[in-house]
């Protein structure tokens, strides 16, 4: 006998109305899309939950992508048996074997097959005292069990399950559309493309690159911090943008105060034009009130000026310990405080406007055109697709 | 050649070797230097890690390389006691453990830690209610082998890990150096908070290991400096020895997965040749490890056998330790009970996938005539 099933259980998209079929379809998607590797997996979809049929495969690595699919409230292995009492009795005698040190457990029987002979009061009963009799030191909890072994009686067939394992819950990717997420190799931006991509939204990301003052390894370690967050989502897709000529010319034809300010209104226009070209409707930011002297109110007052395209900055309210929580928790912490030198740390003003105000700023930038520069940059943006299973360099593969 | 003391070390795979000298020749830069050159082998090493953590299905930071299970058990034993002194000195692991485990504890001792060694039965494996009942308010750590060096019995870590998870503020330690390759261990959720791997036991390169410290745990170094292996392990890193070691882990878990039971074969085979033989007494418990036979040959000493062996190009081994009061008795047999006979004239042999059924049935050939000469020449 082994657990031959993993059950899905929805988070809040249950609660979702007449187009609960959408997030339905897009989580059934993504969730085929995560176990397709599983040459024996199926995923399939009945009254109100879904199923992935594990036929043979060891269920722990599936159960392991699957924790990282939002939409998913809770999963449970479970064993699909026959509609027959002493079948029933054996596989709920083995979930509940399955756990580690159980000392209580409670039995229930939803019986939505009614054609069955026992009653679920019956079952509770029957079941009950065949796993009392078949373990040791294992009593029965009503109130705070240690497991609850479920036994659902269909009308095809009985499902066994003892245990659960939490989801992430959110939505499931794709749902809420598409943002751009800037992304810089910081603690931050990370956490906000997850946080975003928990709200259903796929992303896409773009870094500012500024070869030679930023090293190669600046941007692979945004490639690394981008391919941490595709477990979480599909592939994504990188804008690497070339910005050091343009971050060069702000230096040198802005005032010094302000020219920091200016940088991240350009980042902003270059984000805004990816959207346009790529169909994205709104760009996340890790950016955060008071965190450190650029982002204040007025500086963000100052920078927005130039997009009406949304804002997304799901961190704007956390407090810093909280960020890197969830960025231990999300595994991008230790990638993120590598030491490289990023484009918004090389040119720091010995003394930047904290607070820069709209009018000044855009004063200054009348005074140069900067719209060739600008068009330059656009045009000499990369893209890179990462993906999950993204392998090691070709050049590596021989030797490991 | 017939090689049988796997246990003690094992041939190089000649592509391991391969990736040594590539890697050595073609990526020496040093991966912490800034320019392109160490950022290429910075990007190796991380590869490296990468495939090393999908493999033991654990998470890239929570590997780092070190010289070998030596070492490893060292920085998890010490590392430990050192970093969380303060909330208690007292630590459990068991009387059969290697040298690098209880030499460490017995360093620790006269620093004033107090180590309780649990016994083994006749089997050789610990009893969970003795572990259960050993743990006390200042627990720090606990630390037991995965499979046992000399004799090959497995101890029910699995379990252990349940019942250090009851107790947030101990850490547990699996010295894995026999086990990785032969015997699957889990690391990931299982309550295991430090395992000790090592290369050369895996057809990898002697001066290179593994130690996996998970997320949770914080060590005191045994190296200072460079802030390597995220500050746990300083030193220029090993490039090409680490990624020689990745891939010996590669090919090694293949093997486990397609060949294991190959060696469960000849181990079984061996066994069966064994009792057969008058005063031999077959030390091994069931359910051990597929790869380490130990057995004793009454009243011979043991590196006189070795060296008749030898001398037809047979290598085997025996386990004599150093720390018991008898000099030639083994520490790990006399810990399961038995007599001075047994204990003092116990042979090891430990295989790899690439040995064959033929090599067996010489060594057992080569065995019996050895016994038989020995018993002649004393008559």
């Amino acid at each position: 006998m082994e657990f031959d099933h993993i059950l899905i259980r929805y988070g809040e998209m249950a609660l979702k109305g007449k187009n609960i079929k959408v997030f339905i379809n897009q989580l059934h998607h993504n969730v085929h899309q995560k176990v397709k590797d599983f040459p024996n997996v199926k995923v399939k979809r009945t009254q109100g939950r879904m199923f992935i049929l594990l036929n043979g495969t060891d269920p722990e690595p599936v159960m392991e992508k699957c924790r990282n699919i939002f939409g998913i409230h809770s999963l449970s292995l479970a064993i699909k048996v026959e509609n027959d009492i002493d079948k029933i009795k054996e596989a709920a005698l083995y979930a509940l074997q399955q756990g580690k040190n159980i000392k209580t457990f409670k039995v229930s029987v939803k019986r939505i097959n009614k054609e069955f002979p026992f009653k679920s009061q019956e079952l509770n009963h029957i079941l009950g005292g065949h796993l009392l009799a078949n373990t040791e030191d294992i009593t029965v909890d009503v109130h705070h069990p240690d497991v609850e072994v479920k036994i659902e009686i269909r009308q095809e067939a009985t499902y066994i399950t003892s245990g659960v394992t939490l989801g992430l819950g959110g939505l499931p990717v794709g749902t809420s559309g598409k943002s751009l997420l800037l992304l810089s190799g910081g603690i931050d931006s990370p956490v906000a493309g997850y946080l975003a991509m928990k709200r259903g939204v796929a992303i896409e990301a773009i870094h500012f690159h500024s070869p030679p003052y930023t090293s190669d390894r600046a941007k692979q370690k945004v490639l690394d911090l981008t391919k941490q967050l595709t477990k979480f989502g599909k592939s994504i897709n990188v804008h690497i943008v070339p910005f050091t000529k343009l971050q060069q010319e702000i230096f040198r034809e802005m005032p010094e105060a302000y020219a920091m300010t200016i940088m991240r209104r350009m980042m902003f226009r270059i984000a805004e034009a990816v959207c346009e070209k790529e169909e994205i409707l709104s760009l996340t930011t890790g950016e955060n009130l008071g965190q450190v002297a650029s982002q204040t109110m007025e500086s963000m007052h100052t920078i927005n000026e130039v997009t009406n395209y949304p804002v997304i900055r799901p961190l704007v309210t956390m407090d810093k310990l909280e960020v890197i929580e969830i960025s231990q928790q999300i595994g991008t912490y230790e990638t993120s405080i590598l030491p490289y030198e990023d484009c918004c740390t090389i040119f720091v003003p010995k003394s930047p406007k904290t607070k820069p105000k709209r009018h000044k700023v855009n004063f200054y930038e009348s005074k140069h055109d900067f719209h060739a520069t600008l068009q330059e940059t656009l045009e000499g943006i990369e893209t890179i697709k990462i993906t999950e299973k993204m392998k090691t360099e070709d050049a590596f593969t021989n030797l490991l | 050649m017939i090689y049988l003391d796997n246990s003690a070390t094992t041939r190089p795979d000649a592509s391991v070797l391969d990736s040594f000298m590539k890697v050595s020749q073609d990526y020496f830069a040093n991966p912490s230097s800034i320019h392109q050159f160490g950022g290429t082998a910075e990007k190796l090493l991380k590869a490296a890690k990468n495939q090393a953590a999908e493999i033991l299905k654990v998470e890239a930071d929570e590997l780092i390389f070190t010289s070998g299970g030596t070492e490893g058990n060292n920085l998890a034993i010490k590392g430990i006691a050192l970093e969380h002194q303060h909330r208690g000195k007292h630590i459990i692991t068991t009387e059969i453990e290697h040298p690098s485990v209880y030499e460490a504890c017995y360093g620790l001792e006269r620093l004033g830690f107090e180590v309780t060694y649990l016994p083994v039965d006749k089997q050789g494996v610990i009893s969970l209610d003795e572990l259960r009942n050993a743990i006390r308010e200042d627990t720090i750590l606990i630390s037991v082998m995965h499979v046992n060096n000399e004799i090959g019995s497995i101890q029910p870590v699995e379990e252990i890990g349940e019942i250090a998870k009851q107790y947030p503020k101990l850490f547990f330690h699996v010295d894995d150096v026999q086990g990785l390759g032969k015997v699957p261990l889990k690391l990931k959720d299982s309550g295991i908070d430090l395992c000790t791997f090592s290369a050369h036991k895996i057809h990898g390169l002697k001066g290179t290991g593994m130690l996996y410290i998970n997320k949770r745990t914080k060590l005191f170094p045994l190296f200072h400096g460079g802030s390597q292996e995220f500050s746990n392990r300083s030193g220029t890193e090993n490039l090409a020895g680490n990624v020689a070691m990745v891939k010996a882990l590669r090919l090694i878990k293949e093997k486990e997965k397609n060949e294991v039971n190959k060696l469960y074969d000849l181990q079984r085979f061996l066994l069966n040749e064994l009792k057969e033989l008058d005063n031999v007494w077959v030390n091994t418990p069931d359910g051990a490890a597929p790869h380490i036979i130990n057995f004793s040959v009454q009243g011979i000493k043991p590196e006189v056998i070795i060296h008749m062996l030898g001398e037809q190009d047979i290598y085997i081994s025996t386990k004599s330790a150093c720390s018991s009061k008898l000099k030639d008795e083994s520490k790990v047999l006399a810990a399961c009970g038995y007599d001075t006979k047994r204990t003092t004239s116990a042979l090891r042999i430990s295989l790899s996938y690439d040995n064959t059924e033929q090599e067996l049935k010489i060594f057992i050939t080569a065995l019996k005539k050895a016994i038989k000469q020995f018993k002649e020449a004393l008559e």
